[in-house]
């Protein structure tokens, strides 16, 4: 089994601490995406999992053997780069075989090698080629196809399509998906694109200042997130985070004087207990009979309308609405119970109905 | 039309100003040396004149040895001290560059200091050293102490710095150790620099006066530089039109060198090759 274990993998620069103890373990052949804002760790922690760092404390194994103190070309793993990191100056032919020159592998193997790869990634024709010839998208492709080709037992991408224009990305995207299920390799995949993330991992492990704040598959992460920060990070426009109160028993919300249902569920709280609810712009119901909010942005994107409301100084609203739906100074809305998050006010983790 | 005639008049002017004294050199060269020391000299070559060049090739002039034994000892020492810079800097300015070891900066900042510290400040010293090495009026005398460079050390700091830290770190994670890294990667990439380096040097090397006028008093080390100082009698009559030919002849290297590597000293002085 070639999976990869982490155990309590911490790393400071200095008095600064960047990763504060990640545990991880993944099944042979699973792709888990590390999604977080920028500077919460994570690139740190795939560069330790490369070789590329020494960790501060912790172990890394892959399939089993502890590669904590070996050289990243030991470890048996390929990377690929944001930027690509191809070599000018050789051919696309050369970059992908440099790898397995080193490793003294025979002239017949790498070009069998080399060819496979190359023929898997639609990059025959351009052997040849040096690297500024090509696209960023080739560029990126040659990059794959130089992990590829070194068979290792896990994959690493370090943000591959952030320098890829919107078009590519999502075409690039479907591509790295389907080899790496064709593949069948253990991957890491860091990003701080939410929808790479959603599409791309098997898991998802969200990472917010240097701590893992969710493991989980990206349906989960989506409709059951572990925090506030999850809540906000995961899904665009971002869900509605509302403070509030707990009341009626641990069966309703108040909002600013608006008392919010929550149908069936009953949450063991005391009435009065600071929380945050939670839900998403797609989810809240327009409603005659609900309370009023005034409208302050209309945003027309074609497919849907996104509706910003609320009062300045106070909590707003986002809405996601589907075009047509008429719009006018105000609009009344309710909160779908069934749609509803649920966040302790102090501490932002999920609360759970008893 | 008028916009462009003072840029045009300032060119010209700068071509003249640049080009006469060679053209009065290749000019005079042709011609009797009594007419040059007169003062008559005409700046239309007299083409008969043309078998100077083949005399001091050969026999050189008074005072001074054959001219292709003193091209054949610049060229030498030229190019012993261009490659000899770069293959000193090159692996110093890697290690400074790309290794973290004790004193790192300490090893760059001597290296930096010693810009301040050229051979004509350091004359006498140097000399001693040779002296004491038994190097004097030989041709390791002649170039060695010309070899160590800060120069070069610093620019190809700089190329190295400008290199991307992933270009690197693909490059470990391929398993290239240290010494495959620089042959297979860093010297490739870095190799418009190189080029234009080796250009300013060789110049530099084939220009020296003072040092080898100082360590080498063999006239079989004569460089062409030294050769032609060598010509110019003080009491003897100077044969003006060998001195002329001779500094046409010494001209020639360093312009072919400049011309042919014109391409990569451009690249590598304006672009970094990335």
């Amino acid at each position: 089994m070639a999976g990869l274990r982490l155990e309590g993998l911490r790393k400071s620069f200095g008095q600064n601490e960047i990763l504060k103890g990640v545990d991880l373990t993944l099944a042979d052949g699973e792709m888990l995406v590390i999604v977080g804002a920028s500077g919460c760790g994570k690139s740190t922690l795939l560069r330790l999992v490369a070789g590329l760092e020494t960790p501060t404390a912790g172990r890394i194994l892959i399939d089993g053997r502890d590669v904590t103190r070996l050289d990243p070309s030991e470890r048996d793993i390929a990377m690929v780069f944001q930027n690509y990191a191809l070599y000018p100056h050789m051919s696309v032919f050369e970059n992908m075989a440099y790898g397995l020159k080193i490793r003294g592998l025979p002239k017949a193997g790498i070009r069998a090698k080399v060819d496979a790869a190359s023929a898997l990634l639609g990059l025959d024709a351009l052997l040849d080629r040096k690297p500024r010839q090509l696209s960023g998208g080739q560029r990126q492709r040659v990059a794959m196809g130089r992990a590829i080709v070194r068979d290792p037992k896990l994959f690493l991408f370090d943000e591959p399509l952030s320098n890829l224009d919107a078009k590519l990305r999502v075409q690039m995207r479907g591509e790295i998906r389907r080899l790496q299920r064709r593949l069948k390799v253990t991957s890491l995949y860091v990003t701080h694109d939410q929808v790479e993330a959603m599409t791309l991992g098997d898991r998802l492990l969200v990472m917010h200042q240097g701590v893992p704040v969710q493991l989980a598959t990206p349906t989960e992460v989506f409709e059951r997130p572990a925090d506030t920060y999850v809540a906000g990070f995961i899904g665009s426009p971002a869900m509605n985070l509302l403070p509030g109160t707990l009341g009626r028993n641990g069966t309703a919300v108040s909002l600013e004087g608006t008392e919010v249902g929550l149908g069936t569920r009953r949450y063991a709280l005391p009435d009065g207990h600071g929380v945050i609810l939670g839900i998403r712009p797609e989810h809240v119901a327009l409603d005659p009979s609900g309370r009023e909010w005034p409208v302050e942005v209309v945003e027309l994107l074609g497919s849907e309308t996104l509706i910003h409301a609320g009062r300045t100084g106070a909590a707003t609203l986002t809405l996601r609405l589907a075009n047509g739906a008429p719009v006018g100074e105000a609009v009344r809305v309710s909160f779908p119970p069934e749609h509803l998050h649920l966040f302790d006010r102090a501490t932002g983790l999920r609360l759970d109905p008893a | 039309m008028t916009g462009r005639f003072i840029p045009h008049a300032v060119l010209t002017l700068a071509v003249l100003l640049f080009a006469l004294p060679i053209w009065i050199a290749i000019a005079g060269s042709t011609q009797d040396s009594a007419v040059i020391a007169r003062g008559e000299l005409s700046l239309i070559p007299d083409l008969a004149g043309l078998g100077v060049y083949r005399d001091v090739l050969l026999h050189g002039s008074a005072g001074a040895g054959p001219v292709w034994r003193a091209l054949l000892v610049s060229a030498g020492m030229a190019l012993v001290i261009a490659l000899g810079k770069i293959a000193l800097s090159l692996p110093s300015a890697y290690a400074v560059t790309f290794f973290r070891f004790p004193f790192r900066m300490t090893a760059f900042w001597l290296i930096f200091l010693t810009l301040m510290l050229p051979v004509e400040v350091r004359l006498i010293p140097t000399f001693q050293v040779m002296s004491n090495l038994d190097l004097i009026n030989s041709f390791t005398g002649l170039t060695l102490p010309l070899v160590a460079s800060a120069t070069a050390t610093l620019l190809f700091r700089q190329t190295f710095l400008a290199i991307p830290d992933e270009l690197v770190e693909a490059a470990r994670m391929d398993g290239a150790g240290p010494l495959r890294f620089l042959r297979d990667i860093l010297i490739p990439v870095s190799g418009a620099n190189i080029a234009a380096l080796f250009v300013i040097l060789f110049v530099y090397g084939w220009n020296q006066y003072l040092w080898p006028l100082l360590v080498a008093t063999d006239p079989k080390l004569d460089t062409v530089v030294i050769g032609i100082v060598k010509m110019i009698g003080l009491d003897t009559a100077t044969e003006w039109n060998k001195v002329m030919a001779t500094a046409v002849l010494a001209l020639i290297p360093p312009v072919a060198v400049v011309l042919l590597m014109q391409r990569w000293f451009v690249k590598g002085l304006t672009e970094g090759d990335k």
